[in-house]
């Protein structure tokens, strides 16, 4: 039976793993390769490596770090920001990363997900989406989050660019409810359930996780395939073990990672 | 020093293979030579991508006999095993050839995401060298959309929806439909068997 998977986003800036406070004042945490072994080590199922500011910056990312953690790393991960062309993309994986991950640049230019899906096959391609709940009660996706004097509102329907990144040949949806992004109080199942609804590629919850309860819910009543977190781990709130033991329990299978 | 060609059928995964093995401490010879192919003790064709990107690729090299003559064992992994076969279902390709079968898409269902991505739990169907050490409850890390037949040749199985196969052999040829360069343990596990004892 496939497991549901525990994927650690660590925050990547000039090839170190930062901690930011409020998007601001950036915290150096350590080498990414030792950072990444050890999330391995803890049972991570896969990783996110996310190049900070390199969408707002108008830059991709540097790929000498990406070739030494595939040199280190036996569990798959995937780099997210500043990929914006299919040269940049196949640079990324050829460095060793599994998958990339998308966000503004598939706003600005759908077309880049088939793109991707033609060039590398759908299961390289992931597209990201940060989504806020508007006034009148829908969810709709933000770009340039990296910065927020930067972000700006799309005007897109959140589930409408679910249901169009699919058709274009997203093979994985990372959806990061920013309401609940960094609280820590639990990720949004309704929006990730109503995703769910649409969503017939995997599925990873992001935003709000501070307890094991809440990938509980996510895993249960959003039957989300995989549930991302950064803070909780960072800090050590929560450790990947005994949240695999207390998911266990809840009888939603995960990977024994010995 | 064990002689292994990877051959370059370019796909993206390549360089994560050959890391995989640098990690066993076997310098694998990354190339598109068939004399190199030739001469090599053990060959792996990794693949990401498509089957027909792949067989397209083998062709344009010219290297399509010379995989259906290998005498050294050869392991296909994920789409490098999917052309092993006879026939893939995606874009219609006529396939290697070498084990008996067609591949075909995962069907959607309830519950059932394709892509298959993540940890799934491996079944053993028969006894061999290569699945040696893995045991009942090793999960591996798959991510595909096609898959080929629980067979005969089936060495390990994997339930998606339905039961397919994830680990095969037939005599000096085999293939691992999930990615043995991410599956932490079982992955290396598998490599370091088939290094170790060819496909005895």
């Amino acid at each position: 039976m496939l497991s549901r998977r525990i994927v650690p986003c660590l925050d990547v800036r000039g090839g170190r793993v930062v901690k930011g406070v409020k998007f601001r004042d950036h915290v150096d945490m350590g080498d990414i390769a030792e950072l990444a072994l050890r999330y391995r080590d803890a049972g991570a199922d896969e990783l996110v490596f996310y190049d900070i500011g390199a969408s707002p910056e108008g830059r991709s990312v540097d790929y000498g770090w990406v070739e030494k953690v595939s040199r280190l790393l036996d569990i798959p991960f995937c780099v997210a920001g500043g990929i914006r062309s299919v040269e940049t993309a196949r640079a990324v994986l050829h460095a060793g990363a599994d998958k990339v991950s998308i966000n503004t640049p598939a706003l600005e230019r759908p077309a880049l997900i088939g793109e991707l899906a033609t060039a590398f096959g759908v299961q390289c391609v992931v597209v990201g989406i940060d989504s806020v709940r508007e006034a009148d009660g829908q969810w709709r996706v933000r770009s340039y989050t990296g910065d927020p004097s930067k972000t700006r509102a799309e005007g897109l329907r959140t589930l409408d660019w679910i249901v169009q990144a699919q058709a274009l040949g997203a093979g994985e949806i990372v959806l990061n409810c920013m309401d609940s992004d960094g609280v820590r109080r639990g990720y949004d199942v309704e929006q990730l359930t109503a995703a769910r609804a649409l969503c017939h590629v995997p599925l990873v919850a992001s935003g709000g996780a501070g307890l094991p309860e809440h990938f509980a819910a996510a895993f249960q009543q959003a039957d989300v395939d995989a549930a991302l977190a950064a803070s909780v781990f960072h800090s050590g709130a929560i450790a990947i073990p005994e949240l695999k033991r207390y998911l266990r329990a809840q009888a939603i299978e995960v990977r024994n990672a010995h | 020093m064990i002689r292994l060609a990877l051959i370059d059928a370019g796909g993206a995964n390549i360089g994560s293979v050959r890391y995989a093995l640098g990690r066993l401490g076997v310098e694998a010879e990354l190339t598109t030579d068939a004399q190199v192919i030739g001469r090599a003790d053990r060959v792996i064709l990794p693949g990401v991508g498509a089957a027909a990107q792949v067989m397209a690729r083998l062709r344009e090299l010219d290297l399509i006999d010379t995989i259906r003559s290998l005498q050294a064992p050869l392991l296909g992994v994920c789409v490098g095993m999917q052309v092993l076969f006879e026939h893939s279902e995606e874009d219609d390709t006529a396939c290697l050839g070498l084990l008996a079968g067609r591949v075909a898409k995962l069907p959607v269902s309830p519950g059932i995401r394709v892509p298959h991505m993540g940890w799934n739990t491996l079944a053993a169907r028969r006894e061999a060298s290569l699945t040696r050490g893995i045991g009942p409850h090793d999960q591996a890390y798959f991510v595909h959309s096609y898959a080929a037949p629980v067979s005969e040749d089936c060495l390990s199985s994997a339930t998606h929806g339905q039961a397919f196969a994830a680990v095969v052999q037939r005599g000096r040829v085999a293939g691992a439909q999930f990615h043995p360069e991410r599956s932490a343990a079982v992955g290396a596990r598998l490599l370091q068997n088939f290094i170790e004892f060819g496909l005895a």
